[in-house]
């Protein structure tokens, strides 16, 4: 039998070229891991800056002034403040705050945990302000035409606003989560073993950089495809027939 | 006499609005009588729009009475969704919803607002599209239909509440020559089976052939008004006068 662990390891007797994942079970195991955290944090983070866009919206939309000032702030400052940064404070100096005894062990939230709060955090504010915009280019008489039939204003969200603000605001939806998923990688920083950090370890145990690059690139390449593929086919199932969008 | 078939339908009496401090009505009187058509038209600012909306309280008033089957609006105890049930209105624009079928369109408020239910619902939208003549297009989404077809959608998807009074606003301003005559007749039809019809419109001819009572608006105020034939002959005033050679 000839397999694939073969032929790399014969690559690299031959050649040189180096992909140890391909033909060593250990730096398969550790770089498998690696692209598995990276679709874990990418998903928690993708459903949870979602989560954090529609309520900041809807409070941002709500009568209540301390709520429309407090998602104001929220946004002004996270959307205006570099993501690497962010992910130092949260986890530095947040972590720091939040690290106590307690009778049973120390307390303290894991460094995954702190780059899921920090980037969930940060492409949220951009998903508040994703959908507001989206809620906003709803036209007003379609608003008016629900009241005159005597929808209620809950029910006008519901049936109304909500379908419609959704398809407007999927396109800017779609470029934020893309840049979720590439911004994975700055987790990186606070040693979490993503994808680009595992690869780092395998690199420096086995000084391969240029394969281990390549493959990183191979893989956001394709994972990224891959959404903007997904995206793109749900935003044409949503599709209004003979509906340009903003009338 | 307080037998409910003489009274009016809509009674508005000495009413005033003012966004901020423009005055938009300025002591509009006026009754409509069951089954009348009535047509306000008027320059362009004048504030027939805002009279529409205030009949079913789009637009709250400042001041005055409104009485719709003698049930005062202008109230803060008024219950919308009963006012909203009584009239109806169809709008310049059809704002009809750009993501539901024509079918859907009809169906919503009842299923939504009135919780009827679905089944029954469905037979009736589907008869009132065939009355408004748009049978076979219960599928297509309102970006499908040419203008005069989402007018008639936007006035079968009023009718499905089953509306006492239909309030229409401009509702062929939009629409390119041959196209209005469809949604005109549509109306007519409505017109002549009964239905209450207050109608904002730059149509004379129509107003003429079917409306029973013209309005002339100016200035927020009701500066004329009488039965078509006599008011298009007589009318004296000189803003009428003028409005109407700018206009015919
Ligand atoms: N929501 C609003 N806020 C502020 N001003 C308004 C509002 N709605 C109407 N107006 C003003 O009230 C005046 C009357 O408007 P209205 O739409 O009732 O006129 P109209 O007679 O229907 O005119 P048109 O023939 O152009 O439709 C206008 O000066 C308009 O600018
Ligand atoms: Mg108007």
């Amino acid at each position: 039998m000839f397999g694939i662990d073969d032929w790399f390891r014969r690559l690299y007797d031959t050649s040189g070229i180096n992909f140890t994942y391909l033909y060593d079970a250990y730096d398969r195991g550790r770089f498998l891991a690696g692209i598995v955290l990276t679709l874990e944090l990418a998903a928690i983070c993708i459903i949870a800056s979602i989560v954090i866009g529609v309520v900041g919206a809807a409070l941002h939309g709500s009568r209540f002034r301390v709520t429309n000032a407090l998602v104001r702030g929220y946004v002004a400052l996270f959307r205006n403040t570099p993501p690497l940064v962010q992910l130092f404070f949260f986890f530095f100096v947040l972590g720091g705050l939040l690290t106590f005894k307690t009778p049973y062990g120390t307390f303290q939230l894991s460094n995954f945990t702190w780059a899921a709060i920090s980037l969930s955090v940060y492409y949220g504010s951009f998903n508040i302000e994703n959908f507001r915009a989206g809620i906003e280019s709803v036209p007003r008489t379609m608003v008016q035409a629900a009241e005159a039939l005597g929808y209620r204003k809950g029910q006008i969200y519901l049936y109304v606003i909500l379908p419609l603000a959704f398809r407007f605001s999927l396109p800017a939806l779609g470029n934020t989560l893309v840049s979720l998923v590439k911004a994975t990688s700055l987790a990186y920083a606070i040693a979490v073993p993503e994808v680009l950090y595992v690869s780092s370890e395998i690199w420096s145990d086995q000084l391969n950089v240029p394969e281990m690059m390549v493959t990183i690139m191979v893989f956001y390449v394709t994972l990224v495809s891959i959404m903007v593929y997904a995206i793109h086919r749900f935003e044409k199932r949503l599709r209004i027939p003979g509906y340009s969008a903003g009338r | 006499m307080t037998d409910a078939s003489t009274l009016p339908i809509v009674r508005i009496v000495d009413v005033h609005k003012s966004f901020g401090l423009v005055p938009v009505l300025q002591g509009v009187s006026l009754d409509i009588a069951r089954g009348e058509v009535a047509c306000i038209i008027g320059p362009s600012g004048s504030g027939k729009s805002t009279l529409l909306r205030c009949i079913n309280a789009l637009v709250p008033i400042d001041q005055g009475s409104i009485l719709i089957e003698n049930e005062e609006i202008n109230t803060p105890s008024l219950d919308k969704l009963t006012l909203r049930r009584k009239v109806g209105m169809v709008f310049q624009q059809y704002n009809l919803f750009p993501h539901r079928t024509a079918l859907q369109n009809v169906m919503m408020a009842p299923i939504h607002v009135l919780k009827q239910d679905k089944a029954a619902v469905e037979t009736r939208a589907r008869a009132l599209l065939k009355k408004v003549r748009l049978e076979g297009k219960e599928d297509s989404f309102p970006g499908e239909l040419s203008g005069g077809q989402q007018q008639r959608v936007a006035i079968a998807r009023s009718l499905a509440m089953n509306p006492k009074v239909m309030l229409f606003d401009e509702v062929t301003a939009a629409l390119d020559p041959e196209t209005v005559k469809e949604v005109l007749v549509t109306i007519r039809e409505l017109a002549e089976e009964g239905m209450t019809c207050v109608l904002v419109t730059h149509e004379m001819g129509f107003a003429r052939e079917v409306g029973n009572h013209v309005y002339f608006t100016d200035k927020g105020k009701i500066v004329e008004h009488g039965p078509p034939a006599e008011f298009f002959a007589n009318a004296s005033h000189p803003r009428t006068r003028e409005f109407l050679n700018q206009i015919l």
